[in-house]
């Protein structure tokens, strides 16, 4: 029986069991065919299960885009360990991933058996061609305006470069530019302490 | 044995490099799949890839069908939890602590320096396809027209009109059969 457990419960009501978590996950998982998952899985979180509110799901969004990995994973896992702790978050990314990993199963082994006939290969061809378009395009949605603001390309073009072009390992590339890029939006309370331009007494 | 053990290394530092999602590793996931350890070619890349696109749910678990490819059965499923594994432990355990830091202002810090970072990444993630799957010298230059143009459609269709990327990569694969020969 499914039983309130005393893990930040964001409702009064009973937390919802795990196999409701799971099922209300893999439809997310199952159903969400061209991206846009954060999409979906506010509208699941939301709107139809109302599990979190809508500040809440920012918050947790938040959380998921600042931390490494996908943001839509990082998202389930906050929302289930909102909802039922660590089982919770076990299976709501496992709702959101295991459709999708079914499907790629399929694909996989028809791709590994036809890639080399020239009709499927022809037709690849096409379809990787349309998935550089679609990445490239949530890339300049993402990326907007930043790419006319010289703070923002003073990082987007190095980072390009030592990535795409010059191979530099992501790792070093991060460890080099990301302490510069937090440190120049440091926040206000700290700009005050660094020489400004105004007369600001010495400490 | 040896090949999951690089497969495990390779994809477990990858999660947790993805800053602001998955598309930020695609460059680095290429160079290292495809040049340092040759598990597949450039070209079989690409068509991995977007093959991730057509299947429903986060659009980067086809990095399973690499682990395949690598080392079979065991690949697949290796990479799988190598990859989703410690980016989501990691914001299991950060998540449970997080409140504290809600109101501070490095975080704002973070997120905000973060974000060229993670365009100039998923720019070289364009890049890194693109230089197989749409201007390959490999090609005769109309087959590079074609695929260029594919992908310059696709950018202003979606710009114009919200529409299912997974119908318009169906039907750029449709065209291909077709005209990609």
């Amino acid at each position: 029986m499914p039983r309130p457990i005393a893990n930040e419960p964001s409702a009064a009501a009973a937390p919802p069991s795990i196999g409701k978590i799971f099922t209300a996950f893999a439809l997310i998982g199952i159903s969400s065919f061209g991206g846009g998952l954060v999409a979906y899985l506010r509208d699941v979180v939301v709107d139809r299960e109302q599990w979190l509110s809508k500040d809440e799901f920012l918050g947790a969004l938040e959380i998921g885009q600042t931390l490494p990995g996908l943001n839509s994973t990082n998202v389930a896992i906050i929302v289930g360990r909102k909802l039922r702790g660590p089982r919770g978050a076990t299976a709501a990314a496992l709702g959101l991933i295991l459709p999708g990993v079914a499907v790629l199963i399929i694909l996989g082994l028809l791709y590994v058996r036809f890639h080399n006939n020239p009709d499927v290969a022809a037709a690849l061809a096409g379809v990787a061609a349309a998935a550089v378009g679609l990445l490239l395009q949530v890339t300049l949605k993402i990326g907007g305006r930043s790419f006319l603001r010289p703070k923002d390309l003073m990082f987007i073009i190095p980072t390009f470069l030592m990535v795409g072009v010059f191979h530099v390992s992501l790792a070093a590339t991060l460890f080099l530019l990301a302490p510069i890029a937090i440190w120049l939006n440091r926040p206000e309370s700290l700009k005050k302490k660094a020489p400004a331009p105004s007369s600001d007494p010495e400490p | 044995m040896k090949e999951l053990i690089e497969l495990l290394n390779v994809f477990a530092m990858l999660s947790l490099m993805a800053v602001g999602g998955g598309t930020a590793v695609i460059p680095q996931m290429e160079h290292e799949t495809v040049a340092v350890h040759q598990w597949v070619s450039s070209t079989q890349f690409a068509s991995i890839y977007s093959l991730g696109q057509l299947a429903p749910g986060p659009n980067m678990s086809m990095v399973g069908i690499i682990g395949y490819h690598a080392a079979g059965a065991a690949g697949f499923f290796l990479v799988l939890f190598a990859f989703y594994f410690p980016a989501c432990m990691l914001t299991y355990v950060v998540s449970h602590i997080w409140d504290s830091y809600r109101d501070n202002p490095w975080r704002d810090a973070v997120q905000r320096g973060l974000a060229p970072i993670t365009i100039g990444l998923m720019l070289a993630g364009v890049y890194a396809v693109g230089k197989t799957a749409s201007f390959n010298l490999d090609r005769p230059l109309w087959f590079n027209g074609v695929t260029l143009g594919f992908g310059l459609a696709i950018v202003l269709l979606l710009f114009w009109k919200r529409i299912n990327p997974a119908i318009l990569i169906l039907a750029c694969g449709a065209i291909g059969w077709f005209v990609l020969r």
